[in-house]
């Protein structure tokens, strides 16, 4: 996993980029991901051309405008930001993209995010961000539709074929 | 000697290399580091200050790398471990205290996680630009050790081989990172402590009236004693004998400067770090080190998969030179490739060693 930043402290656009292999990883930034998470608008135009060919979208759904994406591209949208409000903190929308990122990629076991939540946050917002991510989860599930042409769940919103 | 169990994190983490090199520190015993934080090295500092006191330590953020670069050498002294971790533009500032800690043979460890300059440069980008700094930064004739880190699990192992470097040739060895290693989170697996060997101080075994601090005994390194045990010596960067009071005469700077230097030099077999891939029969080999030396893995990989043949030669150790390995491949080499991110700085010394060995060829330059 890398990291992106400006020597600005808040405020400016930052990335995460994580690869996963089961080869050694010998590059270790990403350059056409298939799965990218979007959270500004700022962030949409300047990284979605990057985005493989066929890849996965996910965007906060009141913070991104989705427009002129591949038509291969699949979609997924979650309103991240209402949903950490609906517990207090806003702060938390990063765990509840995280739980909608488990529920609609299908990627990782919920249970080992679940734990990796827990540990990459202070023990005293554990609790916070857990139920965060439990909300993300939740709104993830309930919106997979079975398509009955991949026999997957999915939910596929703007980019249809 | 084996490591102390309360430093060790023994287990799997998923940490960045600045994690990784402060696990890797307190891992071998050091109990003291003095800093001033600066990107991309922040997080060696944050996450000792946090770590430190749970195993009994000191941490001191210092006003700036000056002071935290001799300050650290006060606690060595005083008989801690001791490091400091700074990046390019405070690694500039501690120039003049590396210096001190080679003439007074303080054994300690500067981190540089190296990122773009000159000056406050790129903070947030990777570089190896300080490799020349970290060799001849220092005013003065002397020898380092420099190691180099590709993987945060590097930045744990080679922490630990820098301390025991540091030690056990009573020297300031630089260990160069850069911000990819150094930010790049990846699977670190911390051995058990009893698995983990500790080079310990070369202490005096004498007694407080038998002791010369700089007496070598025999040996090219002498053996220390700390602040506070009752034993008389004096620490100058000043040239001085083995009494270690200043003696400014031209046969005590030539017998001091000439045992600084080969007791490294003379030990290069046993400091000379390198991971080697096919070079049997290569004809072209790429040199390389720290994150470089992963991209290049893939290059290799792509160049082999055409039929070339090509060899690997990563330098774990970077100081002193492995000329020895560079010589004995360039006769049977057409060319070198040396890929680093600056313009230039070790395919210098892979010139320097090749020259008038290798085939066609001597080295590629990164171009401009």
């Amino acid at each position: 996993m890398t990291q992106n930043f400006g020597p600005e402290a808040r405020g400016a656009a930052c990335t995460a980029q994580l690869l996963l292999s089961d080869q050694p990883i010998l590059y270790p930034y990403v350059t056409q991901p298939d799965i990218m998470v979007v959270m500004s608008q700022e962030a949409y135009t300047r990284f979605v051309p990057e985005l493989k060919e066929g890849g996965t979208l996910i965007v906060e759904q009141d913070l991104v405008r989705v427009a002129d994406l591949p038509r291969q591209t699949k979609v997924y949208s979650c309103p991240a930001t209402r949903l950490a409000e609906e517990l207090g903190k806003r702060m938390v929308l990063n765990s509840v993209m995280v739980g909608f990122f488990t529920a609609v990629t299908q990627l990782l076991k919920p249970e080992a995010v679940r734990r990796a939540v827990a540990d990459s946050v202070p023990s005293t917002l554990q609790e916070l961000n857990l139920k965060a991510f439990e909300n993300g989860y939740g709104y993830g599930v309930k919106s997979l539709v079975f398509n009955p042409h991949s026999q997957e769940l999915e939910q596929v919103i703007y980019a249809k074929e | 000697m084996k490591a102390d169990p309360r430093g060790v994190l023994t287990g799997t983490h998923f940490i960045d290399g600045d994690h990784a090199c402060c696990e890797g520190a307190l891992a071998v015993g050091s109990r003291f580091a003095a800093g001033y934080p600066i990107t991309p090295s922040t997080e060696v500092l944050e996450r000792f200050a946090a770590r430190v006191p749970t195993v009994g330590g000191t941490f001191i953020q210092m006003e700036d790398e000056l002071a935290a670069s001799i300050t650290l050498q006060g606690a060595v002294w005083g008989g801690a471990k001791a490091f400091t971790v700074t990046s390019g533009p405070g690694f500039s500032l501690m120039m003049e205290h590396i210096g001190y800690a080679v003439m007074t043979e303080t054994p300690c460890v500067f981190v540089d996680v190296q990122r773009g300059g000159p000056s406050t440069g790129l903070p947030t980008l990777p570089a190896q630009a300080d490799m020349m700094q970290a060799r001849w930064g220092s005013h003065g004739d002397y020898e380092i050790i420099a190691l180099c880190p590709n993987s945060p699990q590097e930045c744990f192992d080679l922490t630990i081989k820098a301390f025991n470097f540091s030690e056990d040739f009573r020297v300031p060895v630089m260990f160069m990172m850069d911000e990819v290693v150094g930010h790049m989170t990846e699977k670190v697996v911390i051995p058990p402590a009893d698995e983990i060997e500790v080079v310990p101080r070369r202490h005096t075994k004498r007694s407080v009236d038998d002791y010369l601090p700089y007496a070598t005994n025999g040996d090219q390194v002498a053996e220390m004693a700390h602040a506070g045990e009752g034993y008389k010596f004096h620490v100058t960067g000043l040239t001085h004998d083995e009494h270690g009071y200043p003696n400014m005469t031209p046969q005590t700077q030539d017998k001091l400067i000439r045992r600084l230097q080969s007791k490294i030099r003379d030990a290069v077999d046993r400091i000379t770090l390198l991971e080697e891939d096919g070079l049997e029969g290569a004809d072209v080999v790429v040199v390389s080190y720290g994150i470089t030396s992963r991209v290049a893995q893939r290059a290799i990989e792509l160049a082999r998969q055409q039929g070339l043949r090509v060899g690997k030669l990563r330098l774990i150790t970077c100081w002193p030179f492995p000329e020895k390995r560079i010589r004995e491949l360039a006769p049977d080499t057409k060319a070198f490739v040396v890929p680093e991110l600056n313009l230039g700085q070790m395919v210098r010394e892979v010139e320097r060693a090749a020259r008038a060995l290798a085939g066609r060829a001597s080295s590629c330059r990164p171009s401009s």
